[in-house]
């Protein structure tokens, strides 16, 4: 019988709603929601008696808003809880005060775009009494989108307005009653005055509330947006817009929410809490209760505890979101924990080093490179150091040695890699470093360049950090946290005295794959390679 | 008062061809944003930084009025002095020195007047930011471009040091322009004691006194703030204080809804704050076209953090203190009565902008200000009390009242300019464009349809509405910017313009095809064969231009017999 109504009368829609095009800058997509058009008028069959029993509920809160408070002693209806379309459909007692005769149509809000969850009646074109012809306009309505003419399918005499001018309905709510003779507007009449007083706000038709919801939705107290003033229940509670926004969206009951925000105002983190939201807005399912009850502010302080666990920012500090390199830092760095590491320390003599670097300088080489090399050589002597543990069971050894070195660049940290640092000598390997510098300040680094090491290199040596320790990115077996190299006293075996230049060196490892002994003889041959730093230009 | 009348007699200049229309009412005539910008200010006088001149300025009346009467100088420092280094005066400055006028402009404050200090340009340089910001935080639209943005932040330092650089050079380049076109720059608060003369100095220094043929007063105008509001400066502000961003409120209110509180609400929600408007009359946004209004509300206010109390007078605000934070007292704007009370961080006063004409010495020569405008015809000749006209005096800009918008006041200066210089000139206000610079735009000039419909009523003509959508246009759409709106009001008898709205991406910047085509009296059967690149935002006017329906000459004759 809709699917009747619908196709009579879609062309003619469609027709009128592309005319609107330039008019009222009406979006396409939304014709195809004249489909729900087809709710838009029923008669009295007892199919469309359920929809009106359907549709006090539906009501909107507006009505709440001039009806004051809703005393529990009206009649049955509004006690009827909304149960999904298709179960209405099978059960086919009619309630007592839905047997009036057919001919009396309700004119419901209809659904002018795929988002509008309730409309606000902009004007009556028609008045009660009017005698309407099918096709007029009766009402202009206004959705998230644009005003529309809604006209009527039915001939007949607009007996009541239920939904006066500048008050909102939700989609589907009965906003007006169509007697078809003169005969019937007093029942007509009589039945919009039960609908007024009888509505309860309820979800919009398709969203199922829990049938256990045995007392009716708790009256709101905030009013549409579109009546003139907001005005507050008969407790002073403050919420900010958006709380409120979400509050209506969410149907959460903003006076049973408890403020946590400055000055105890709810905020919108509040109304999540209290709709069982998580922060993210993804809605956990069934934890959706339906806040029924008053008892409710008890449980809502529990269930904003969740954002309060942060400390509050202290007033007059700035908050500046992470850029996504940071983000990623941030990112590693949480994963890091997961994994057991430890340290070594090892005292390094670096005169030979320097002496070397004083040599190469000349031609380029840095003392990055210089180290990384080291690395790379005491590496290839020790496997172990250079292999990772990926899933918690196996080594994973890999086939070359690429060292990461650690780079700030404003406001963050990128490291980049130099493939077989083993292979390469001293000078293509400072040549490649320049370049990859160069693109990582740059930002063009490719993520081959950047993630695929193996073993990392941090020196903090030129800031005068005599030792620091590092922590292990994920998917590598070690890292080495170099500091400064400063002369320092030193006894031989034989009791002399001498000034040597000495950096310590820590090396943090993956302890399910490296243990003490390996890392201890890696530093070994490190050390042993930095101090005899010749072997380095080979 | 005889005095003056047959002063202006003996002083005929002869390069000046007055129309002497003296007796003519003065109608103020105010349309869309002009009403809603000050029309609060009827309500209760601003009690602006002015008042410790106006004593001084007061002192000297009577000796000035008398003394000065009927003796104009013989010979005159200047050919012409504006008083006030704002855009308005600014333009005229610059004007008069094409004109080969000798030309000094006083101010006593900074160069660049509220525009360029405390208004229309350090707001654009927020306003840029938030649209970026904008842009970065709608995921959706990210999306549909195909980008990937990880949380966008700010710095609310950079952000503030932005809008203040941006003032600053707009700043230097005005006064650079005007001191290498040779424009004497005199320093100090101006005050008229006479016919032709002008004294300037600052406070506790002694004054200059300096004459010149003619005088423009170009003061501007001041925030203005309704009493019972407390402005600290801090969690109470006016624009002037908001520009600076020194502190970025979780909650704000803003009591106004004109292109001031517009354009701060667009700025405050993408930095992250909610908002609540005040708005004294029914509808938000009220001095804009209504079905602008409505459709700019459904984009900008509806999905934004953003709640509102409309038909209310915020009659007391209190700064946040001893713990407590800024409350606001809600009364309706019709019955009086008390209605809310709001707890917020922060309120933003914009309920329009007061004239700075306090200490002007306006009673020298007799005239009296109307709720501090000074009161002018319509080629702005300063009127005195008894409706006659004081030579040489002239008033442009926001102390006149007339129209305030920085432009609108730059154009009057033109206009005098040209009057002074032996050419009549009247400036068509109506073809004066204004903006509000949201994100998206709204942009107007003419008349808003229902002022439109009141004209054909009253003039007996007919009005059409034409409409176009940026949803069909290439280039909007390619920006992702579909939504938005052009309308046209015209006569479709004789194709003129009365009235082009534009609400969408760049609206302030596409307004000037049809404010031109006002002034210069271009009919839509004309312009409609203008070329537009393809693909452009401009398309929309073409369109626009293009949908209209103007009759042609033998159904206009079918239609008369």
């Amino acid at each position: 019988m809709q699917t009747q109504l619908g196709s009579a009368v879609f062309p003619r829609l469609l027709r009128r709603s592309l005319s609107y095009i330039p008019s009222i800058l009406y979006s396409l997509h939304s014709l195809l929601n004249l489909f729900h058009f087809f709710r838009f008028l029923s008669n009295s069959s007892p199919q469309s008696q359920k929809h009106k029993e359907m549709a006090s509920p539906f009501l909107s809160n507006t009505i709440i808003s001039f009806s004051s408070s809703l005393s529990s002693s009206s009649s049955l209806p509004r006690l009827a809880p909304s149960i999904p379309f298709s179960a209405i459909r099978s059960k086919s007692t009619p309630r007592r005060i839905l047997t009036v005769r057919s001919k009396i149509r309700e004119i419901f809000m209809p659904a002018l775009s795929s988002t509008m969850t309730e409309g606000k009646i902009v004007s009556w074109v028609k008045s009660e009494g009017d005698v309407l012809s099918k096709g007029e306009s009766v009402v202009v309505v206004e959705s998230d989108k644009a005003d529309m003419d809604v006209e009527t399918f039915y001939d007949g005499i607009l007996a009541a307005i239920v939904v006066g001018e500048g008050e909102t309905a939700l989609v589907g709510a009965a906003i007006g009653v169509l007697a078809e003779t003169e005969d019937e507007i007093a029942e007509a009449k009589a039945k919009a005055a039960s609908k007024s007083g009888a509505s309860t706000p309820s979800a919009p038709p398709p969203a199922p509330t829990p049938a256990a919801a045995s007392t009716p939705a708790p009256p709101k107290s905030t009013p549409a947006p579109a009546a003139p003033t907001v005005a507050e229940g008969p407790t002073k509670t403050v919420a900010t817009p958006y709380a409120k926004k979400l509050a209506k969206q969410h149907k959460v009951d903003i006076e049973s929410v408890v403020g946590t925000g400055p000055y105890g105002r709810i905020t919108p983190e509040d109304i999540e809490a209290a709709a069982g939201l998580s922060p993210s807005k993804k809605n956990v399912g069934l934890a959706v209760v339906v806040e029924t009850k008053p008892a409710a502010p008890a449980k809502a302080p529990a269930a904003s505890a969740a954002p309060s666990s942060l400390p509050p920012p202290v007033p007059g500090s700035t908050v500046v979101p992470f850029t996504t390199m940071q983000s990623a830092v941030s990112k590693n760095m949480v994963e890091s924990l997961s994994v057991p590491t430890f340290r070594v320390g090892y005292p390094v003599t670096t005169d030979a080093l320097d002496a070397l670097y004083e040599k190469v300088k000349p031609k380029g080489v840095t003392m990055t490179a210089l180290l990384a090399k080291a690395a790379a050589m005491a590496l290839a002597q020790h496997p172990v150091v250079n292999s990772s543990c990926k899933d918690g069971k196996s080594f994973t050894y890999n086939s070359n040695i690429n060292i990461a070195v650690a780079v700030a660049i404003n406001g963050g940290l990128i490291t980049p890699v130099l493939q077989d640092a083993d292979k390469l000598d001293l000078y293509l390997l400072s040549q490649k470093w320049k370049e990859l510098v160069e693109k990582a300040r740059a930002k063009q680094l490719q993520p081959q360049e950047y993630n695929s090491g193996t073993f990392t290199l941090s020196n903090l040596g030129m800031f005068g950090v005599d030792r620091f320790d590092a922590i292990l990115p994920p998917g590598q077996g070690a890292i080495m946290a170099v500091g400064a190299s400063k002369p320092t006293v030193v006894a031989d075996a034989d009791g002399f005295f001498s000034v040597k230049n000495k950096m310590l060196v820590n090396v943090t490892a993956d302890h399910r794959i490296i243990y003490g002994a390996d890392l201890a003889a890696f530093l070994q041959t490190f050390s042993k390679i930095v101090e005899n730093a010749e072997s380095l230009t080979l | 008062m005889h005095s003056t009348l047959s002063f202006s007699r003996a002083t005929t200049v002869p390069t000046t061809n007055y129309a002497f229309h003296s007796q003519s009412p003065i109608n103020l005539r105010f349309c869309g944003l002009r009403r809603e910008a000050f029309g609060i200010s009827i309500l209760t006088r601003s009690s602006s930084g002015r008042v410790r001149l106006s004593t001084r300025g007061r002192s000297k009346r009577i000796s000035a009025s008398t003394g000065n009467n009927g003796t104009p100088p013989k010979s005159f420092d200047y050919d012409l002095i504006i008083i006030g280094a704002g855009v308005g005066g600014h333009g005229a400055a610059l004007h008069a020195v094409e004109k080969g006028l000798k030309t000094a402009i006083i101010e006593g404050d900074v160069v660049g007047g509220t525009c360029v200090n405390r208004g229309c340009v350090p707001s654009k340089a927020l306003l840029a930011v938030s649209g970026r910001m904008r842009e970065l935080q709608s995921e959706h639209h990210m999306k549909a471009l195909g980008l990937q943005v990880s949380a966008a932040g700010y710095d609310r330092q950079g952000v503030a040091g932005h809008a203040n650089n941006l003032a600053s050079k707009i700043r230097s380049n005005l006064t650079n322009s005007m001191k290498a076109l040779g424009v004497d720059i005199l320093t100090g608060f101006g005050t008229i004691v006479g016919p032709q003369k002008v004294k300037y100095g600052k406070v506790g220094f002694t004054d200059n006194v300096v004459t010149a043929k003619d005088i423009i007063i170009a003061t501007g105008s001041v925030p203005f703030v309704p009493k019972g509001i407390e402005v600290d400066g801090k969690t109470v502000i006016t624009s002037d204080h908001a520009l600076k961003l020194e502190f970025v409120p979780d909650w704000i209110a803003i009591v106004g809804s004109g292109y001031i509180g517009l354009e701060f609400s667009d700025v405050y929600t993408a930095l992250g704050s909610e908002v609540t408007f005040i708005e004294a009359l029914d509808q938000l946004m009220p001095g804009f076209d209504p079905e602008i209004s409505k459709l700019a509300q459904r984009v900008l206010i509806n999905p934004r953090k953003i709640d509102y109390h409309t038909g209310v007078f915020a009659t007391k605000i209190t700064p946040a203190r001893d713990g407590k934070p800024v409350i606001i007292e809600l009364t309706d704007a019709k019955t009086k009565e008390h209605k809310d009370t709001l707890e917020v961080d922060a309120a933003l006063i914009a309920t329009g902008r007061a004239p700075f004409t306090n200490g002007l010495g306006l009673e020298n020569i007799n005239v009296v200000t109307q709720r501090g405008f000074v009161p002018v015809d319509e080629r702005m000749r300063v009127i005195d009390a008894n409706g006659n006209l004081v030579p040489h005096l002239y008033c442009i800009g926001d102390a006149n009242g007339k129209m305030m918008l920085a432009h609108a006041a730059s154009a009057q200066g033109i206009s005098v300019v040209e009057q002074v210089t032996g050419r009549d000139h009247v400036l068509n206000h109506l073809s004066v464009p204004a903006a509000c610079f949201t994100h998206p735009e709204i942009s107007m000039v003419g008349l808003t349809e229902p002022q439109a419909r009141e004209k054909a009523v009253k003039e007996g003509f007919e009005i059409s509405v034409a409409k176009t959508s940026f949803k069909a246009n290439t280039k909007a759409l390619a920006e992702n910017e579909g939504e938005g709106l052009a309308k046209l009001i015209y006569r479709p008898d004789n194709g003129e313009i009365l009235g082009v709205h534009i609400f969408g991406l760049h609206a302030a910047d596409l307004i000037h095809e049809a404010s031109n085509a006002i002034a210069l009296g271009t009919r839509i059967q004309d312009i409609k064969f203008a070329v537009h690149a393809h693909p452009t935002l401009s398309e929309v006017l073409d369109e626009l231009f293009k949908s209209a329906k103007v009759l042609d000459m033998k159904t206009l004759r079918k239609m008369k017999s």
